[in-house]
């Protein structure tokens, strides 16, 4: 049923917007799996200790080195990666969402979600 | 206990915690971070860093559902998005000067506030014939929402109330790795007057992008252990997921003051932890 409030295109952008979330989750979770059945494989008979806190290697702390651990067949860094894919999945819909309103010609809403996406990234790149 | 025994562990927990917080609308990092401290003894740091990577999975897989059924108010969402990513930023800065002791009795307040919230009775608004407010009208923010006598209009107004409130919201998910989604529902519901379930809906949509933005100040600082949140991030996740099957047609007003309770408990120990000390 459409109202004089609704717009046909704003329907379109809902369903695309849903799609990419939960496409972007179901990735990031099956990353975090295979790098979680990595880690246990490898570490399962280790004592984990997480009362004292050291903070990551550096290694873990960024992109370059999450995607080495990655490459070298780390656990911890597949699972890095999938948790990096999940933190992207928000960022890549404000992204979406700014090329959506640009469609609908709603130059307010473009520069609402350029402003959020820049922010973002931003914070993502330190 | 060796780390193949602590995951499973920490799994099954953070499937209880994803559970009930998706079905009492308080979301899953509000339990996620006391079990992790209070039951597991872990650093409360990297409790939040866990907790705060598991609401990007849920809200993000709530979201999606909301969206396309159209409850959503895309505009409302991306406007406040500024609010509450610049709270956020200033939240996840005080994370890394903040002393842990005080984390535990600020995280303590916080969720003795959003219990009490969550655990009011919900009223809808029908603001269809209000008049028109002009900002809200110049920035397209009125909309409607499928109820089932067919779609509903609404009318938004306060919004810079809002936008100040979602700041708030913003500064304690950064600052407690949380998705603050009773402050959001707060600005929206209260404040400007949304309908409740479009509230619910937005702040879900906003809860991923405000996490987002703290997600790499926490990565930076090495608050985000592969260890613990790989179990922490897929536990909350399938708890929601199930819960949020079982919400469709379930009463749940009764469970949700049940559980606000419970959590008064949680929210003292967590305080008494933090103003007395020792671990």
């Amino acid at each position: 049923m459409r109202t004089p409030w609704r717009d046909v295109k704003d329907a379109d952008v809902q369903q695309a917007v849903g799609n990419l979330l939960r496409i972007g989750v179901a990735l990031a979770a099956a990353v975090v799996l295979a790098g979680g059945a990595i880690y246990l494989w490898r570490h399962g008979g280790a004592v984990p200790d997480y009362r004292v806190f050291r903070g990551e290697p550096p290694d873990l702390r960024g992109l370059a080195g999450i995607v080495r651990d990655t490459l070298s067949g780390g656990g911890r860094g597949l699972i890095q990666l999938g948790l990096l894919l999940l933190v992207a999945t928000p960022v890549a819909r404000v992204a979406f969402t700014a090329v959506a309103f640009a469609l609908e010609r709603d130059r307010t809403y473009v520069l609402v979600a350029l402003l959020v996406l820049a922010l973002l990234l931003k914070s993502l790149a330190g | 206990m060796n780390t193949l025994a602590f995951s499973a562990t920490i799994a099954a927990a953070s499937f209880c915690a994803g559970f009930l917080g998706s079905l009492t609308g308080l979301g899953g990092g509000f339990i996620v971070t006391p079990v992790l401290t209070l039951v597991f003894g872990a650093d409360i740091r990297y409790a939040i860093g866990a907790s705060l990577i598991s609401i990007i999975a849920t809200s993000s897989g709530a979201a999606a559902a909301y969206v396309k059924e159209g409850f959503t108010n895309l505009r409302v969402g991306m406007l406040l998005e500024i609010a509450t990513v610049l709270g956020a930023l200033v939240g996840a800065s005080l994370v890394t000067v903040f002393p842990t002791r005080a984390l535990f009795v600020v995280f303590g307040l916080v969720l003795l506030g959003s219990a009490y919230l969550t655990s009011r009775p919900r009223a809808e608004h029908l603001t269809a014939d209000s008049p028109p407010n002009r900002l809200a009208t110049r920035l397209r923010l009125d909309s409607d929402y499928p109820t089932p006598g067919g779609r509903v209009r609404y009318r938004v107004r306060h919004l810079p109330g809002g936008f100040a409130l979602m700041w708030v919201a913003g500064v304690l998910s950064g600052l407690l790795g949380i998705g603050s989604g009773a402050v959001k529902v707060l600005a929206m519901d209260q404040v400007m007057y949304l309908p409740f379930k479009v509230s619910t809906a937005t702040s879900n949509f906003m809860i991923g992008v405000t996490a987002a933005a703290s997600a790499g100040i926490y990565l930076r600082h090495g608050y985000v252990d592969p260890g613990l949140a790989m179990p922490v991030m897929l536990g909350v996740l399938a708890g929601s997921v199930v819960g949020a099957r079982l919400l469709f047609g379930a009463r749940t007003e009764r469970l949700r003051q049940l559980f606000a309770v419970a959590l008064l408990a949680v929210a003292a120990e967590m305080i008494y932890k933090g103003v007395a000390g020792g671990g």
